[in-house]
């Protein structure tokens, strides 16, 4: 079964290889987004250090919402994904693998690049470690939850923005959360609480989320 | 509690406006759901016909 | 003595049912809402802070109230069908949505409506004004994914699963929100801290969420005969209605 995973995983890295642009694409898309703001609400460097946890963590989430429609989409079109669902492994387990390597490709790239966008944010250096954190913590979260969105908007018409409605409210205690330990670190609280509590929300939604989404594929896919 | 006149019931102590302007919305978007469900009834019974 | 629990698990036997019910609840609810806007406006006494803006309260908590409160029946009756496949289940919780949508933008606007004289502004984001924002977007969010799947067996079962996903996480967004608002606002007072309330001014606004209470399953009960008639269009019961309907 571990073997089957790792095919999932392999497969879908060797596909997001081959269609590179769609990852980049979402990673350049994050990065436009969060050069915006400032062209938004102006340079003042004071006020830039005070919204840039926040302004990553959300254009991280529109960026996460964005790839999302690559999760099943592809592997629906070409009939694997039935395939997968016929499968002796548990469709929990596939749909775990999937959003793993779908955070590999688009939820990492934003991770690692945002202390280069934080710093034309002008956020503090030593404060880094807790924003990066928070990412890395939180971007799985957002594919987790929003895997379930994808399966149950697979193959609809309008697909892309009904996704967003339904994925949002979901996703905000997860930006409420990953933004205020950046903050809480700049205002000097500190961000261990809030890395803490997403580091329990990954695990739930780790243990959840990827049933409700096989639930909803064999809703969909019917 | 005893108001006095019609006047200083509507007046509401100064906020009349935001007292009845959500009392008037409340009543005018609960009309229209019962006014859209009437519609909605008809035109299923229609469409069974 | 044993019940027949699903008697009126038909849409069939449902249907005049529900419309007795309608009957009954919406009479019940213009009654206790007469007695509830009684005692709000000509009982309770004038607020020492707040002056008379405050009995914007005889809405807003009871649409707060009952705007949480569908969610979760509607989530109950989404759940109830996923598991046991009943259609009658998946009609009502699509029935539940759009009052429950509704009730929701009423606390909004009532919540704009009262922190204006209050606080100064038309929007202050405090925790349960903010949570009922994201909890209308998730009313929407399942109004929209029932109208954009064709197929009402896949739309209900759909619904479904967003709906549990959602209840599961209202009181994740309430905790959040809560927690966010007391670190960014500190020592301001929010919309959630009633004024102390006089013995009078809580009945009356109990009685105005009984009366919201008993409008809901009204309205909830005529839209679920307007969902059987349009889904069950093609049976006999409906065709036999529809004529005697004239």
């Amino acid at each position: 079964m571990i073997a089957a995973l790792r095919c999932v995983i392999v497969r879908d890295l060797r596909l997001a290889a081959r269609r590179s642009s769609d990852v980049l694409t979402v990673l350049l898309f994050f990065v436009i987004v969060v050069s915006l703001f400032p062209l938004g609400v102006g340079p003042d460097p004071k006020l830039l250090r005070v919204v840039a946890p926040g302004v990553l963590w959300v254009a991280a989430l529109l960026a996460s919402m964005l790839a999302l429609g690559r999760v099943f989409a592809q592997d629906h079109a070409d009939g694997t994904l039935e395939q997968m669902m016929m499968g002796a492994t548990p469709l929990g387990l596939v749909v775990a693998a999937k959003v793993l390597a779908h955070w590999l490709v688009t939820g990492l790239p934003l991770v690692l690049i945002s202390p280069i966008l934080a710093l034309q944010f002008d956020f503090p250096q030593d404060l880094l470690g807790v924003l990066i954190l928070s990412l890395a913590l939180g971007t799985p979260i957002l594919g987790l939850i929003g895997a379930i969105g994808a399966a149950l908007t697979l193959g609809l018409r309008g697909a892309g923005a009904l996704l967003s409605l339904l994925v949002l409210p979901l996703y905000v205690p997860v930006l409420i959360i990953g933004a205020g330990a950046a903050d809480a670190a700049a205002s000097g609280l500190g961000g261990q609480a809030q890395l803490l509590i997403l580091g329990a929300m990954l695990i739930v939604a780790a243990a959840f989320a990827p049933w409700a989404s096989a639930a909803a594929l064999r809703i969909s896919v019917e | 509690m005893n108001w006095g006149s019609l006047d200083n019931f509507l007046a509401m102590g100064g906020y009349g406006l935001y007292v009845w302007g959500s009392y008037a919305v409340t009543l005018a978007l609960i009309v229209a759901e019962l006014v859209m469900l009437a519609r909605r009834k008809h035109n299923a019974v229609g469409r069974i016909r | 003595m044993s019940v027949n629990w699903f008697k009126y698990s038909s849409p069939q036997t449902f249907f005049p049912l529900a419309g007795r019910l309608a009957l009954g609840f919406g009479a019940l609810a213009v009654f206790t809402c007469a007695v509830g806007l009684y005692l709000g406006f000509f009982v309770a006494p004038t607020d020492a802070q707040q002056g008379e803006s405050y009995r914007i309260i005889f809405i807003h908590v009871p649409a707060a109230w009952m705007s949480m409160f569908l969610y979760v029946v509607m989530a109950f009756w989404a759940g109830i069908g996923l598991a046991f496949n009943t259609r009658l289940s998946g009609m009502m919780a699509s029935a539940v949505a759009p009052t429950g949508a509704l009730f929701t933008f009423i606390a909004l606007w009532t919540g704009s409506l009262w922190g204006k004289p209050a606080w100064g502004t038309w929007w202050v984001w405090d925790a349960r004004l903010t949570s009922e924002l994201i909890l209308l977007f998730l009313y929407f969010g399942f109004m929209a994914l029932q109208a954009a799947i064709d197929d009402p067996r896949r739309a209900d079962r759909a619904g479904a699963v967003l709906a549990l996903v959602g209840v599961v996480n209202v009181p994740i967004i309430y905790f959040s929100v809560k927690w966010w608002n007391t670190l960014h606002q500190g020592a301001s007072v929010s919309l959630t801290k009633a004024p102390t309330m006089a013995a009078t001014m809580l009945a009356g606004m109990l009685v105005m969420i009984f009366a919201f209470w008993f409008y809901s399953i009204a309205a909830v009960m005529l839209r679920a005969r307007c969902i059987m008639l349009e889904r069950e269009r093609a049976s006999e019961w409906a065709g036999q209605y529809a004529r005697g309907v004239a």
